[in-house]
This record gives structure tokens, sequence and C-alpha cells, in this order.
């Protein structure tokens, strides 16, 4: 009879394991889970300023700050994706705004429309109209833009400008010229980190969008535009012309391993979003001072842009939490804690000036003034599939430099995912 | 002994709940896996539809997943061959020694306790073709040294230089594994038998080949078995130390199936590369299960 207890015992126990395993959160608890990618310098920051505000409108809730370390979030979405197959959605995640948020999320129906938060704080009138366009899915609006980064910028170290006489080169026939130069002075013109491949498309994006611009990049992604055009093979040209300036370490580092080579004088140049912004500031230098920006070469008069938003997962674990915390995302207030720290822009038109520094006005201008494109890269122009498999290609391009071959393969994959 | 027949249901009973536990979560994910693997399950949402084998033909079109293979292939080999070698050198000559034998053990016994992920992130360092190795000869010797070691995208027949480094940090981190099981192997052997072999005239290296091995061959074979599960299935040491590397130089299919499935959506293609990578591991581990099956029934 003993043994027969001791079994009985045994179950429990595991059964009892079983259902604290099962019941992590409850439902009507005052929790907020945030998921994000913001481990790092400015970006952890920024988040924090946010949650600040968010505490102390709702001082009884308690934040869990959910965030997956890892480059553009390549980590954070292996996570999250797993998360909600699952059907444990966390209660708001970052996404980047556009295919990435439609094509994953809101065309598989895991998300709520946010239609009546938009109305209820009046946002429709303070976002741009060709931002809600692409948080938009069949008129419904879908997530809350927090930040606006730009893509296409080029940025430089002045001393070494100086020190060769150099002007930061407008067009891609100036970028070869000035790092004829500069190669020839001994300096690494451009800088890339491309450890993890995206970095590679980045630079390639915005040589694309250099080479096309604005109109027919835009068309690459709508299938107006053929990728196996001559423009976009002169593009992949330029391209792999470009790698001949590149430091020969780049598949060792990362993004900021780059930039901190433009920063030691080692490379003089590196072609990397406004987050490098950050980067720079918090390694305590002076923007306009030790060092500049320009758009990336050739793309004067267009902003590829990128956006970070917070959606509402549908079953939330706290929904009106959830909505509350959406609300400060969209408030001018959270904006304008978040986005000086991070290095964006907010996604508000009616943001306080006087909080920005030098670049993040120039970049509040030309968001206004120029043609805005949606970042590949990053997840505004095509879903994260279409991307997927882009890095793929460019991952063999980097090494081939083969453009007939990279090229027909990028045709390949436009028509398989743009007939969706 | 003579087993009750309550005894005998006791014994089913504790042994039901890990049995289910099993089947479900072991047999039952892999039945599920193959299932997705003949599904064109894309994004999101499942998709049933039934697609025959056109996941795994579009993988072996896939270049990406034919570097893969190769370098599986071609890492194992160099793998096993460097743990085997090195480790039963080291075993032969810690038998020799009479004194200290048991720091020296515990000294190259030690990486087997930290975590692939740590192993990569410092090799990663050492490797590092800026910073790391080449730096270190640099200012030693003033010897520039222009070799990329793990992004160096050279290859010779289908071998990606790249993957030496990778297969020094893992031969660092299991060499004494081999090493302590084959240590093991040659102390049950009887010194009986070496001492005869003395006596008959035998010099160090016909005792080696000639006895030795030929006992220790089991151990041996066992430990081949374990490094190359191993080194089919490596992941967690390539994903910190190098990445996928430029043209896939040091991607592996876990990495394939990782970016694939949760990066890129692409469910049904990488339970395709799952299921490949089951069939790798099936074809080292079914023998030797079988051939152990059979010494046990016999």
């Amino acid at each position: 009879m003993k043994k027969t207890a001791g079994i009985l015992l045994l179950c429990g126990i595991l059964l009892l394991m079983l259902s604290v395993i099962s019941c992590g959160t409850r439902r009507g608890e005052k929790k907020l889970e945030v998921f994000s990618w913001w481990t790092a310098g400015g970006e952890a920051e920024g988040l924090e300023a946010l949650r600040k505000i968010f505490v102390a409108q709702n001082p009884n809730v308690e934040f869990i700050n959910a965030t997956v370390a890892g480059g553009a979030g390549s980590n954070a979405q292996a996570v999250l994706a797993t998360r909600m197959q699952g059907g444990s959605p966390p209660d708001t995640f970052q996404v980047h705004a556009g295919r990435e948020l439609i094509d994953s999320w809101v065309a598989a129906g895991a998300m709520e429309p946010l239609n009546f938060l938009f109305e209820k704080n009046n946002w429709m009138s303070v976002y741009p109209q060709g931002l809600i366009d692409i948080i938009s899915y069949k008129g419904k609006i879908y997530s809350v833009p927090v930040n606006i980064h730009r893509s296409n910028v080029l940025w430089y170290n002045k001393a070494v400008f100086k020190k060769y006489n150099l002007k930061p080169p407008e067009t891609l026939d100036d970028f070869f010229n000035v790092a004829d130069t500069l190669a020839n002075n001994g300096i690494t013109p451009l800088a890339l980190g491309d450890n993890g491949i995206w970095a590679a498309t980045h630079l390639f994006e915005n040589i694309l969008l250099g080479a096309l611009g604005p109109e027919k990049y835009q068309g690459l992604w709508t299938g107006k535009v053929r990728w196996d055009s001559a423009d976009v093979r002169s593009a992949l040209s330029a391209f792999v012309r470009v790698l001949d300036y590149i430091n020969s370490d780049h598949a060792a580092l990362s993004w900021d391993g780059a930039a901190q080579y433009v920063i030691d004088g080692k490379c003089a140049m590196t072609i990397m979003g406004d987050w490098a912004h950050g980067f720079f500031k918090a390694k305590g230098l002076k923007p306009g001072v030790d060092y500049g920006w320009i758009p990336s070469p050739g793309t004067k008069g267009s902003f590829n842009m990128l956006s970070d938003s917070f959606g509402l997962p549908k079953n939330a674990p706290h929904r009106d939490i959830a909505i509350k915390w959406l609300t400060v995302c969209g408030s001018r207030e959270g904006q304008d804690a978040f986005n000086p720290i991070k290095g964006s822009i907010p996604a508000r038109t009616d943001a306080d000036r006087s909080l920005y520094d030098k670049y993040s006005l120039s970049a509040m201008n030309d968001f206004q003034s120029d043609i805005i494109v949606p970042s590949c890269t990053h997840g505004a122009a095509a879903s994260q599939s279409w991307v997927t498999k882009i890095h793929d290609v460019m991952s063999i391009f980097v090494a081939e430099r083969n453009v007939d071959k990279a090229d027909n393969e990028f045709q390949e994959l436009a028509t398989r995912f743009i007939k969706k | 002994m003579i087993r009750s027949k309550r005894d005998q249901r006791i014994g089913f009973a504790i042994v039901i709940p890990g049995f289910i536990l099993l089947g479900i979560f072991v047999y039952g994910f892999i039945g599920w896996t193959l299932a997705v693997s003949f599904s064109g399950w894309e994004g999101i949402l499942p998709n049933w539809d039934f697609m025959g084998l056109k996941n795994f033909i579009s993988l072996f079109h896939s270049e990406r997943f034919r570097i893969d293979l190769l370098n599986t292939f071609f890492f194992s080999i160099l793998f096993l061959g460097f743990c085997v070698v090195l480790g039963f050198t080291l075993a032969m000559l810690l038998d020799k020694i009479t004194g200290g034998e048991a720091i020296f053990r515990n000294i190259f016994l030690f990486p087997l306790a930290i975590s692939f992920v740590v192993t990569g992130v410092v090799w990663r360092w050492i490797f590092n073709p800026t910073v790391g190795i080449n730096a270190l000869i640099k200012n030693l010797f003033g010897i520039n040294i222009a070799w990329g070691w793990f992004t160096e995208t050279k290859s010779f027949l289908g071998f990606n230089y790249a993957l030496i480094p990778v297969v020094i940090a893992a031969g660092w981190q299991l060499t004494g594994y081999v090493m302590a099981m084959v240590l093991a192997g040659i102390r049950a052997i009887p010194i009986e038998v070496i001492e005869s072999a003395s006596i008959d005239g035998a010099g160090e290296f016909r005792k080696m080949t000639d006895i030795i091995i030929p006992i220790i061959k089991p151990v041996l074979f066992a430990s081949l078995i374990i490094l190359g599960h191993i080194s089919l299935k490596i992941f967690d040491l390539v994903y910190t130390m190098t990445g996928s590397g430029t043209a896939f130089v040091t991607d592996f299919p876990s990495m394939y199936m990782f970016e694939t499935t949760f990066q890129g959506h692409f469910y049904a293609e990488g339970s395709g590369i799952s299921i490949i990578m089951l069939l790798l591991v099936a074809v080292v581990i079914v023998p030797y299960l079988y051939s152990v099956l059979k010494k046990e029934k016999a």
C-alpha cells in the first residue's frame, strides 16, 4: 500500500509542476509585458524614458520589460513568432511599420485594429498621411508608430575629411572620387560591418535608391519596376565597385563596430541608419563637430524611412493596460521623451523642436519636404519572408560579386513574393 | 529473482508517465514536423495543402543548403579526426606520466564544463582577423598575416577554409572528452597483457597498434558516435562564434533552419531541414544502437 501511495504522491507533484508552468500570467492582474529588441545604448534608455511616463500615470501596474538582444531584431522576431504561434502573445510588441507588420501579423488576423485609439486621441491629424497608409490594411490602422528612422544617411569623420580637404560626396561619382583620394592616403574609405548580413543589404538598398531614384525604387516593391532591368543591374555593378572600398574585416564586425572605425579615423565614412547618430552621441561625440552627415550618394531629396511601432495582438493578456501603454507611445510627451535619447525623430509632426539636436532637426525638415520611400532591410517595403531570402542572395553576392546571377535571383524572388 | 505480478504492475505504472511524455514531446513532434515538411506552410497561418516532396526538392536546389551539407560533411570529418587523434595522444601520454596526472587530466577536461556559447564568444575574439591572433603575431614577430580566419571566403574543392577556426574551437572543447574515455579504456586493460607483450619484445608502437587500440575499439567507437551527433547538429557554437558568414562559409543546416523558420516564417521549408538533419543523425546512431542491441541479446 505504501508503494502505491508513493506513486500517487509522485504523480501529484508532477501534475502540480505542470499546472504551475501553465499559469504564468493570469488575466485581471495589473501587469504589462512590453516586448522589444531595445537592449543597447540609446535604445534601452529611450524605452526607459517611455516606461517612466507610463509608470507615473499607472503607478499600480507592474511593468515587465521583455527584451531580446540582436541586431535589427533578428532574434526578437524569432522569439515573437514562437510566442504568437503558441498562443501566448505579449501584451504589446515592437514591430517595424510596413510590410513586416502587415504581411506577418495583420494579414494572419493576429492583430486588433486601433482606429478607435487614433480617433479618441485625435492622432489622425498629427500623424503624416503617408505613415498612416503604411500601417493600414484594408482601411484599418494596426499599430502606433513611436519614431521615424532614416536609412539613407552617410556618416563621415569630419577631421579626416578636413585633413584631405574633401567634400562629403553627393553623388556616386563624387563618392568614388573621394574614396580614391582616401584610399591613396591609406585610409579605408567606407566602413561596413556585415557579420549580420542585413548591414550589406542596408548598404545595397541605399545604393539602389541612389541609382534608381525614389519612384523606380518604390516600384521594385510593388511590381511596377522589374528587378532584371538595366537600372537594377547598374546599381548592382555600382555596389560591387563600392565593395572595393570597404574594410577587409567587414564580415567579423557588426554595424556598431563599423561606426567605431569611423570614430577612430580608421575608416572615413559609413552608410547606416540614424541609430548610428545615437551611437556616436553615446560615445561622447558632438554632431556636426566630430562627425557629419549627408544623404547617402545620389539620394538627396529622398527619405528612406523605417519606423518602430507598437501593436495590440489579439488575446493580449492585459488588453486594457496595453491600450494605456499605446496611448503613451502615441502621445507627444512620450515621443518627445523617447526620441531625443534614441536618436530618431518623432512620428508625430507636432513635436517640441527645442528638444532635438542639429541632426534630428535636419532629419525632421527632410521628413516633411522629401519623398518618403520605405526601407527594405527594416521591414517597411517587403515582408519578412522576402527580406530573409534577399539576405540569402546578398550573402553569396557580397563574396562572388556575380551581377547577372544576383539580378536573376532578385527577379525570381520578386515574382514569387509580389503576386501574393 | 522472480518478480511478482504486482511488482511488474508497479514498475509499469512508474514507467508510464515518462513514456507518455516522451511519446508526445519527442516522437509526437517528430511526426508533426514530418507532416509540416510535406505541407505548404509559409507565414504565420498554417497551410496544410499536401505538397509531396516539393519542399525537399527545392531545398536541394537551394545553393545555401548545398553549401550547408558540404560544410557539415567537412566539419564532421575534421572535427572527429581532430578530437580522436589529439584525445588519444593525450590519453597515451597521460597514461605514461607518474606525477601530476590528475592535474593534467583536469586541465584537459575543463573546457567540457564550458557552454558552447562561451567557447564561441572567446574564440570569436581569438580568431578576429584584426584584433585576434593576427595582431598577436604582428606584435610579437612583426609579420603581417593577411588571413581572414573565419571570414575567409576562399575554398578548396568545396571545403571552406573558414571552417578551420570552428574546428579548432569545437575540438578544443571536446578533445578532453575523448581523452577521458580513452584513458578509462586503457586503464581497464589488464596489466599482465601489456607486460607479457613487453617480455615478448614488443615496442611501444607495436603495443599501441596491436593491443591497446583493438581492446579500446568499442570505447573509441562510442565516443565517435557521441561527437558525430554533436557535429551534425552543431548550432550554438557557430551562431555565437561566426554566424552564417559571407557566402555561407560557416553556415550549417541548423542555422538555415532557425533563420528560415523563425525569421522568414517558412515553416514547411524549416521542417524539411529538420527532417533531413534527423535522418543524418539517424544514419550515425541507428547502426550503433543496433550493434548494442545485438550484443545485449547475445
